[in-house]
């Protein structure tokens, strides 16, 4: 395998990690908070179709991408309402979403495009261009650093800068920040935030109001920069991906982006099993790589089964007598 | 004197849960610069009366004034800001946050972080200094013990300029010295002109260290007096309403034969720690041994493996024979059927399973008994039923329903089904974990009379409890746990509370 190869895979797996990262980071502010959210698969989802729909429709991309982020955050605002006001149980709320999510898609595509549940394909305007960074065209022809430079580091669209940035503004935000200290708080014990006179509820919206505005971009971005337009369940488990390697990182932003990255370079080579065949030699059955990020959920999440998250995920906070 | 406000007045508060009037028109002030204690049996509304105060339920009427200004205080943080601190029973603390952390959450200066870490690192010292309030503002909460986690709670409150301090049962989780500590620093506290609240249903500390003393019982204030003119007797029949006698009359105990004899017994849990380092005693017919020590130290698991829930190594006899430790035969069934029976230190948990009627709880662990069985296939429900109208009628239950759910009973009655399903099995030996936590005064005298009145007959008692009194009290004979070993074994006549305190803090006493 040469550079060129190893760059292209490279490329290829910081596009396919961007929407996983973007939604890894979304369920760290919701499960930091202490609100399990299992509906990051259909909040992306929605966002996806959503945001299709109105740049296909207005020809811009940004309003689809407003779309998509109302889109997520009206059914994160069901979440809390279920989960934060009403105290339900969060696995079921966030299985509820993406049931929805799922069918409602499809079913509104289907009546307002007529495109057997898909939107119209997207070009021009309706979609996030890559965006070459400066002076990648001069310094292309320099060896080695030139060419990753311009292959691997410029190229991308501008929400998968957006992403990686999320990630160290994550980290301040978590550990420098007021916001940050109260969040971690209200997951650990909310009761601690509670007697503190800090409203438990309200931190508690904001962290899912966060995530609903990360999925949004997630889903935006599989429909209208990773691909052209909407299609039938085309989030396909990144939601559940996402929830396995935020429990693999430990709930930690920077951990977070490492386990979304090997994530994404195994769907990378799930795309270029030629790739894959030549570097070990004999071709692996298509469906296997499919499968292999999957697998490797239950092997990781087995092994580090003893990753205890924020203490009080999970409970709706009630006050004791 | 009579023109300065109190610093807190409750005037005709009362609230409601459903059917069950927890306060009933409280009325109370407390002057500035004193310690006033609240005592009152379990469920008598003291929490729920402070819990109104601190905004955490609002109260169904009644008026709130602090420092003679009336307060509408509808949440902590309108608690707060009229300046009241309070450190709860159990500590509302971030367990892997610092101390520091822990102190400025909620009470940040600023968005960012650092300012105010700077701040509290700075008052904390001053803190410190003052009032013999020392913590490591650096220390992650979960590594530090109860005293300092304690202290870190009255920060948090001083931090935020309280001017009143409640602490809710605060020497519930403390040794003896941790407590005499807290009384030092509640003492600097009072002196710099802090107003404290101190609710306990230990007489002592109430005579050891209040101003004023207010009783409460089922939801009604009964009694405020000034601590100098009352004594413990009259506190005592102030919170039952009748007289209680507070100490136990036992005859000398008649020592037999060697019931259980444990040697070098080894426990590690789940997580790897030693929970039980090589301990060894004996226990005799007719003789109470007494197990103190500050809770976690051990006691747990020791009954557990007792009571055959949990896995050793080591040796145990009981009436002469091996008691096998590890394989098939190591369950509580085992154990019962060698007459071991077993009064579990969290009934709730252990003792009871809270939705079932009492009569399937009486029956819990000998349901194999031949006299419960109607056929091969059936129980007979009957007889269990009759068989618990005859234990609740004994053990003085009430209500004598077997028909009720176990959680509908009061601690106390719950706390007499388990001990009346396990001593009526006529057993040589009995485990007994923490008798009368949660248990109502009256109610732990006859609880204290059933377990003699066991020993007179012959039987062989292991008594397990935090509470020094009731160890020293109860006890022929006294070992005393700390970090997993037994520190030292000490008759009840030839010590007292400060050598089982420094025992149990891990100082091998005053001797050496």
């Amino acid at each position: 395998m040469d550079l060129a190869t190893l760059l292209q895979m490279l490329d290829a797996t910081l596009r396919l990690a961007t929407p996983l990262l973007l939604a890894c980071l979304a369920g760290l502010y919701s499960e930091r908070a202490g609100i399990f959210d299992i509906g990051l698969e259909g909040k992306m989802l929605a966002a996806a179709f959503l945001s299709a729909a109105i740049a296909s429709v207005t020809g811009n991309v940004w309003l689809g991408l407003l779309a998509g982020i109302g889109a997520s955050m009206a059914l994160s605002l069901i979440h809390g309402l279920a989960s934060i006001t009403f105290r339900g149980n969060q696995l079921i709320s966030g299985v509820a979403i993406n049931f929805l999510a799922a069918g409602l898609t499809v079913v509104v595509a289907q009546s307002w495009f007529r495109q057997g549940g898909r939107t119209p394909q997207l070009s021009g305007d309706a979609r996030f261009d890559s965006i070459t960074l400066p002076f990648a065209e001069t310094l292309r022809d320099v060896p080695v650093l030139g060419t990753i430079y311009y292959e691997l580091i410029s190229g991308h669209t501008i929400l998968v800068y957006v992403a990686l940035l999320l990630v160290p503004v994550t980290w301040w935000v978590l550990y420098r920040t007021r916001f940050g200290l109260r969040l971690r708080a209200v997951g650990e014990n909310p009761a601690a935030v509670d007697t503190a006179g800090v409203s438990v509820v309200g931190l508690r919206f904001a962290a899912v109001a966060i995530c609903g505005v990360l999925c949004g971009i997630a889903g935006a971005y599989l429909a209208t920069a990773l691909q052209a337009g909407f299609t039938k369940d085309m989030s396909a488990g990144r939601g559940y991906i996402a929830l396995a390697a935020l429990i693999f990182a430990k709930w930690r932003p920077w951990y977070a982006l490492f386990s979304c990255l090997l994530f994404g370079f195994l769907q990378a080579m799930a795309l270029r099993s030629d790739v894959v065949a030549d570097v070990i030699g004999f071709a692996l059955n298509g469906q296997l790589l499919d499968v292999l990020p999957f697998i490797l959920v239950v092997v990781l999440t087995g092994f580090v089964g003893k990753a205890t998250g924020p203490k009080a995920g999970g409970q709706a906070y009630v006050k004791e007598r | 004197m009579t023109d300065i406000a109190p610093a807190i007045e409750l005037k005709g508060i009362s609230k409601s849960f459903g059917p069950v009037k927890a306060n009933k028109d409280i009325s109370i002030r407390v002057m500035p610069g004193t310690i006033h204690g609240i005592i009152g049996e379990n469920g008598a509304g003291k929490s729920t009366l402070m819990s109104i105060l601190y905004g955490f339920y609002k109260a169904d009427a009644g008026e709130v004034f602090i420092g003679g200004e009336k307060k509408n205080i509808t949440d902590s943080q309108a608690a707060i800001a009229a300046g009241i601190g309070m450190v709860f029973q159990h500590f509302k603390l971030v367990e892997n946050f610092t101390v520091l952390e822990n102190i400025v959450l909620g009470a940040e200066d600023s968005g960012l972080l650092k300012p105010s870490l700077a701040r509290a690192r700075r008052e904390l010292k001053s803190l410190a200094d003052e009032y013999e309030l020392n913590v490591d503002p650096d220390a992650v909460i979960q590594d530090v013990g109860v005293g300092m986690q304690q202290r870190v709670e009255i920060l948090k409150a001083l931090y935020r300029k309280a001017d009143i301090l409640i602490l809710d049962e605060p020497t519930g989780v403390l040794t003896p010295a941790e407590a005499d500590h807290l009384f030092r620093i509640l003492e600097n506290l009072r002196r710099e002109g802090k107003t404290i609240i101190l609710i306990t249903h230990k007489l002592r500390e109430i005579m050891d260290i209040t101003d004023t003393v207010s009783v409460m019982r089922r939801g009604e204030m009964t009694a405020t007096v000034k601590t100098s003119e009352t004594n413990p007797p009259h506190l005592a029949e102030l919170m039952v309403g009748r007289k209680v006698l507070l100490r136990v009359d036992k005859a000398p105990a008649q020592i037999g034969r060697k019931i259980l004899e444990v040697k070098d017994l080894n426990v590690t849990d789940a997580k790897g720690v030693h929970r039980l380092k090589g301990i060894s005693f004996d226990v005799h017919a007719g003789e109470i041994l007494g197990i103190a020590g500050v809770a976690g130290n051990g006691q747990s698991e020791l009954l557990e493996v007792l009571g055959g829930y949990e896995k050793a190594t080591g040796s145990i006899m009981m009436n002469g024979e091996a008691i096998d430790l590890t394989g098939a035969k190591s369950d509580g069934q085992s154990r019962r059927k060698r007459g071991i029976a077993h009064v579990p230190e969290d009934r709730q948990r252990e003792g009871l399973i809270m939705d079932f009627h009492a009569w399937e709880n009486t029956g819990f662990g000998y349901h194999h008994d031949e006299k419960y069985q109607k056929n091969a296939l059936f129980m007979d429900n009957a007889a269990l039923k009759r068989d618990t109208e005859e234990k609740m009628a004994r053990f003085d239950v009430r209500p004598p329903d077997p028909n009720l759910a176990a959680k509908s009973f009061s601690g106390g009655n719950q706390q007499k089904i388990v001990l009346a399903r396990e001593i009526e099995r006529n057993p040589d030996l009995l485990l007994i974990g923490q008798p009368t936590r949660g248990v109502d005064i009256g109610a732990i005298e006859f609880i204290h009379q059933q377990i003699v009145a066991l020993r007179d007959q012959g039987k062989a008692i292991l008594l397990v409890s935090v509470e020094l009194e009731e160890i020293l009290s109860l006890s022929d004979r006294i070992a005393v746990m700390f970090d997993g070993k037994i520190m030292g074994e000490r008759m009840p006549q030839n010590t007292d509370e400060k050598e089982l305190g420094l025992l149990m803090a891990g100082m091998t006493g005053g001797h050496s």
